[in-house]
């Protein structure tokens, strides 16, 4: 192995008697992309802080090229080479890629910027990742998610780092713009970049790392060549226990058909699509993202307006398409989007459980806390929600558990239809395992799911039928046993 | 040490600063003789009916997400036209419900407006900044509504020679603090308020009728603001159409003082009202301290930020 660029050792961390980080330590060669992988909570985010400057480690020491290193803050860290591409993306959306690219470090003579001096450096970064083509003066805000990661990644370029750490950088890309960012990353690594890589997709970080080390509980558990550890093996540092199979292998049937969609359309974004649900069945939705999957749900939800085409409950009359009706026919909506619509974030999670009948809870407009917090407390306890009290406010919990109560209050409501967009994005593997377990334990109790899911794996060990998007239009609705996912791919991308 | 002063702040923060500016004005030799007097505390009590009044309205329309910048302007339309009834020889209770009903129909179309064509509220109260007061102007045609007497002079004053009755004003805010701080807390209508504040696309996806909510929302808070107009007519014993200019600011002061966030969820009713007993006693302290009006407005602007920036600290707020 070469000479290390980075290393950690004994890294210790506390926040209160809370031990975040014990004794981690980390090695990272030049030129190395290092994947950094473990559930959330196992200390992960902790050790980036620590690394970019936001928090100071209790004990431990790092060095960067065989010089210690001990950021006093963000700023520092940058100074001293290391960078960091956060999840979100964090540009200014209306001013324009080149300002956004120098932001902070504008060239400048007098309080005067250097318009020519910052084009030429602003192009530089872009071309160095391959984007040369990027047109400089339209505003950020105009390009793609993947683009402004672009966009960020140049920004963080600009200071030529020794160490660049990505956090989640594809969890909001599309298949192909995870490609590009791939290749993005294989030139930073021929240019001498030492990467940190986290990332929830391990088939992602098995791809284009070269070494791993894997948290669990503030701890390294293990770490070593990529080429050697098999994605199991991998799941089984990270949960400690085997994961042999992360899907509920409970037997269900499946019964009538409860749900309905006829020719349901909303031009440009949806074709009419047509489907059916059973009772007991869980029923996945693949594609592209952008393929049409959540416009198909929200549709059907009443969330947004259909041109055409009609949704029928079975057992429940016509009704006009808006998510209070949906809900009253018993029909539940799990956003996509958990923090900006599926969660209130700053409200307990009493309120949360109970948002869409919090008229039962009493009588006359008078709403009965007690009452709402018995309901909540149930859920709690039956979905294992890790929380203080059900007066804990939402945000504060764990990806995993802020899933389990938006999944709760569909639960609490009762749906008996429940249309779930994207359940397990964002969360650990622990969580996931807990997730699909809940689906699974729903569906054999006669409940029907529809699942929208970007991670094939996923849907192919969850559901019972499997239906592709493609462009806006439904594709292809098959029996799970009639799926691969090649197969499911080569709809998806429309290579038939 | 610093989780359990945050423990204390986030409780009785603003209740602790109301203590704080009382003892500020009980020290010093100068006031102290008067200050802490119950005749003071009635005088300072009915001072602050006002501004407390609207505080409910505007606290309910903080939490929800939105701001509304026209009480200042609605409060003097439903004075002018309160005074305008009192001439026709409308008694009270008639009075007093057309002035409420004027509140209310401007926050309805606040509301409609709002919700109906998916604008800021900031812009559309801006707007109705302008329209109530050029209203207000109209009906009065510029200049002051007089009248010979009404009851209404009464509920607001503090010249009772009994001494120690408190004016029905008072009375009339306190029952409101009470029953808005219940419908908030312990109400459909109020949970969904926190709801549309905390996240609207959340409250809609689950069903909340987030468009007829809001419309609700500016409604009832416009009848509160039309009821201030009232006792603000009790006050001055006629109908000014200019009067109340910026009072719009000395209520959202009051509510945020009172620990509301501008990005709607949080806030409360006790808050707010004590957020306003603050900036009276300030005023009323000052006075009595001989200190010159910018003076004491430079106070107030300066607890302003001092209990929002407390307030972050308590959130423990990452800058």
């Amino acid at each position: 192995m070469q000479k290390s660029r980075l290393r950690l050792d004994g890294i210790s961390k506390s926040f209160g008697a809370t031990h975040a980080l014990r004794a981690v330590s980390l090695e990272v060669a030049a030129g190395e992309v290092h994947a950094l992988i473990g559930e959330n909570g196992a200390g992960k985010s902790t050790l980036l802080k620590i690394l970019s400057g936001a928090h100071e480690a209790d004990a431990g020491r790092m060095e960067i090229d065989g010089a210690p290193y001990r950021p006093a803050g963000p700023l520092d860290a940058r100074g001293r080479g290391v960078a960091m591409i956060y999840q979100e993306v964090n540009l200014a959306p209306h001013l324009s890629v080149r300002e956004n690219i120098l932001l902070g470090c504008e060239p400048s003579t007098l309080g005067w910027i250097d318009a020519a001096e910052s084009r030429r450096r602003a192009q530089g970064a872009l071309t160095g990742l391959g984007y040369g083509h990027f047109p400089l003066e339209r505003l950020a805000g105009e390009f793609s998610i993947a683009e402004q990661q672009v966009i960020e990644i140049a920004r963080a370029l600009l200071l030529q780092p020794r160490v660049l750490i990505m956090d989640e950088p594809t969890s909001s890309l599309t298949k192909s713009d995870t490609e590009r960012l791939f290749e993005v990353i294989g030139r930073l690594r021929t240019q001498g970049v030492s990467i940190i890589y986290v990332s929830h997709f391990l088939e992602e970080c098995r791809r284009i790392c070269d070494r791993y080390t894997v948290l669990k509980d503030g701890e390294t558990v293990g770490s070593g060549e990529m080429g050697d550890a098999g994605a199991d093996r991998l799941v089984a540092l990270m949960t400690g226990r085997p994961v042999a199979d992360l899907y509920p292998r409970i037997s269900r049937r499946m019964g009538s058909p409860v749900l309905e969609v006829r020719a349901l359309a909303r031009r440009p974004r949806l074709a009419p699509a047509s489907l059916r649900v059973h009772e007991g069945e869980i029923f996945g939705l693949a594609g592209l993202i952008g393929a049409g999957r959540t416009d198909l749900l929200r549709s059907i939800f009443g969330l947004d307006n259909a041109d055409s085409g009609d949704v029928a409950v079975v057992g429940q009359p016509p009704a006009r398409a808006t998510p209070g009706r949906r809900w009253d026919q018993g029909l539940g909506f799990l956003s996509e989007n958990r923090k900006e619509e599926g969660l209130m974030t700053n409200q307990p999670i009493r309120d949360n459980i109970t948002l869409t009948k919090m008229r039962t809870f009493g009588r006359l407009g008078w709403v009965s806390r007690g009452r709402q917090s018995a309901a909540a407390l149930r859920w709690t306890a039956e979905l294992a929600i890790k929380c203080r009290d059900v007066d804990q406010t939402t945000g504060e919990l764990s990806g995993g558990n802020q899933q389990k109560v938006a999944l709760a209050r569909l639960l609490e409501h009762p749906a008996r239809i429940l249309l779930l967009d994207e359940p397990t994005r964002g969360i650990d593997v622990g969580s996931k395992a807990q997730i699909y377990e809940i689906i699974g334990r729903l569906a054999a109790a006669g409940k029907s799911v529809v699942v929208v899911s970007s991670y094939l794996p996923e849907l192919l060990g969850l559901c019972d039928t499997i239906g592709v998007m493609r462009r806006g239009e439904l594709v292809a609705v098959r029996p799970r046993a009639e799926w691969s996912e090649p197969e499911l791919l080569r709809f998806a991308v429309g290579r038939d | 040490m610093a989780p359990t002063l945050r423990v204390i702040l986030g409780k009785a923060g603003p209740f602790i600063g109301l203590i704080l500016v009382i003892g500020l004005f009980a020290a010093p030799a100068e006031t102290r003789e008067y200050f802490l007097t119950y005749h003071n505390f009635k005088i300072i009590l009915t001072q602050t009916v006002i501004v407390s009044i609207g505080a409910l309205g505007m606290t309910i329309i903080i939490v929800s997400g939105a701001i509304d910048l026209s009480v200042g302007s609605t409060v003097a339309l439903s004075g002018v036209v309160a005074a305008l009834l009192i001439q026709r020889e409308w008694g009270a209770p008639a009075t007093a419900l057309a002035a409420v009903g004027v509140g209310g129909l401007v926050g309805l179309l606040n509301g409609a407006a709002v919700a109906g064509l998916r604008m800021p509220s900031f812009i559309i109260t801006l707007g109705m900044l302008g329209i109530g007061r050029g209203m207000a102007k109209w009906l009065a045609q510029n200049q002051t509504v007089n009248y010979d007497s009404s009851p209404i002079n009464g509920w607001m004053t503090t010249a009772n020679p009994s001494g120690y009755a408190l004016p029905p004003g008072v009375w009339v805010a306190v029952a409101l603090a009470a029953g808005t701080s219940l419908l908030l807390r312990c109400t459909v209508f109020g949970r969904h308020v926190f709801a549309l504040g905390s996240n609207a696309a959340a409250a809609r996806l689950c069903g909340v009728r987030t468009v007829r909510l809001q419309v609700a929302i500016f409604a009832l808070a416009g009848c509160f603001i039309g009821l201030a107009g009232l006792f603000q007519l009790s006050r001055l014993r006629l109908g000014d159409p200019t009067v109340a200019v910026g009072l719009e600011l000395d209520i959202i002061a009051a509510v945020i003082i009172g620990g509301a966030s501008l990005n709607g969820g949080s806030g409360t009713i006790l808050g707010s009202v004590i957020g306003a007993l603050i900036m009276s006693v300030l005023r009323n302290g000052s006075q009595q301290m001989g200190w010159p009006n910018y003076f004491q407005e430079i106070i107030i602007g300066l607890v302003i930020i001092v209990a929002v920036f407390l307030d972050r600290f308590r959130r423990g707020a990452k800058a």
